[in-house]
């Protein structure tokens, strides 16, 4: 059984031939474009979501700020859809691989850093000591200050990454066991069921959340830098 | 002149346009040469991956009463192909006496 719970996880090869580029690509299939201003139910549905994103997510930051619009739409709704396509039966989640969630993370974080330091040295560089702090302490301040400044990359990732896995495995693990106790006590097998059902729709939601979070993290990193 | 001595008519379509099941044998190699791919259905260039895209969209996703039939039939054939990819694991974890 060990070596069945992570196979899942694996890069997919058909016949010998990496096929994750297409598993990749797949979800831009499921947004349609059109040069109408009024579409069909799927496009409006589509358009009112992004819509409601968008607004709430770009209100905080400054026109310099706004320009990422785009990126950060495309990422939200990246993630969001391959983490909920990764809740069908057998189908194979990107963001469950740390290389994809680190491609994703460092080149945001480090453009929002970097443009911080281009455009706004003092303030960037402010930010690594806080108000008030007493003399003594400055130098250790500004080190851990340091490290959590190049930590943010690696915690955007991971978060990620761990989330959508911890979930998948539980889901795979927690589904075994109510198999395998359907013969031994069918009762036990319910509640088990049923703790099934309530980890699925908390996959639901964690699957939206963490896209939800990556993206408001990535842009108040930004919202730091502009 | 000569393929029609032949016994060949000259085709009045021009060869470029053709689709696959039209074009003869004899015209197979400079049919495949000459197709450009550009072009894709109804609008310049925005569906991801050309004209078959559009013909799946145009038939089952974008008619009049829309439901969700359209994009859950390319949501289980998702499933489907992913469960083709990944069989060989899935092999042991019948449901058997004996393991």
């Amino acid at each position: 059984m060990n070596e069945n719970l992570f196979t899942s996880f694996s890069t997919p090869t058909l016949m010998g031939l990496p096929i994750i580029i297409m598993i990749i690509a797949f979800p831009a299939l499921l947004y349609p474009t059109s040069n109408r201003l009024i579409s069909n139910r799927i496009r409006t549905l589509q358009q009112y979501l992004i819509n409601l994103i968008l607004k709430q997510m770009m209100a905080i930051h400054s026109p310099k700020g706004r320009t990422w619009s785009l990126m950060l739409m495309s990422l939200i709704i990246f993630i969001a859809s391959t983490n909920l396509l990764g809740l069908l039966p057998h189908t194979f989640t990107p963001t469950t691989q740390l290389s994809i969630n680190l491609g994703l993370a460092i080149p945001l974080w480090a453009g929002a850093v970097i443009l911080g330091f281009r455009y706004k040295f003092k303030t960037s560089v402010s930010h690594f000591l806080p108000q008030g702090t007493p003399i003594l302490l400055i130098p250790m301040l500004i080190i851990i200050e340091t490290i959590s400044l190049f930590i943010q990359p690696m915690a955007l990732a991971v978060r990620l990454t761990a989330n959508i896995t911890a979930g998948h495995l539980l889901m795979h693990l927690i589904g075994a066991a109510t198999l395998a106790l359907f013969s031994i006590s069918t009762s036990t097998a319910l509640i088990t069921f049923i703790i099934l059902l309530l980890l699925t729709m908390l996959e639901f939601a964690v699957a939206l959340i963490q896209a939800y979070v990556f993206t408001l993290l990535v842009s108040l990193y930004l919202h730091d830098n502009t | 002149m000569a393929s029609v001595i032949r016994g060949e008519c000259p085709s009045p379509v021009p060869l470029k346009e053709k689709r696959l099941l039209d074009v003869r044998i004899a015209e197979l190699p400079s049919w495949v040469l000459m197709r450009d791919f550009t072009p894709t259905g109804i609008a310049a260039l925005p569906a991801p991956f050309g004209r078959g895209y559009d013909r799946y969209y145009n038939k089952y996703v974008n008619v009049g009463e829309e439901s969700v039939a359209g994009v859950s039939m390319v949501l289980a054939a998702c499933v489907g192909f992913s469960y083709c990819l990944s069989y060989k694991e899935l092999q042991h974890e019948r449901l058997r006496k004996y393991h």
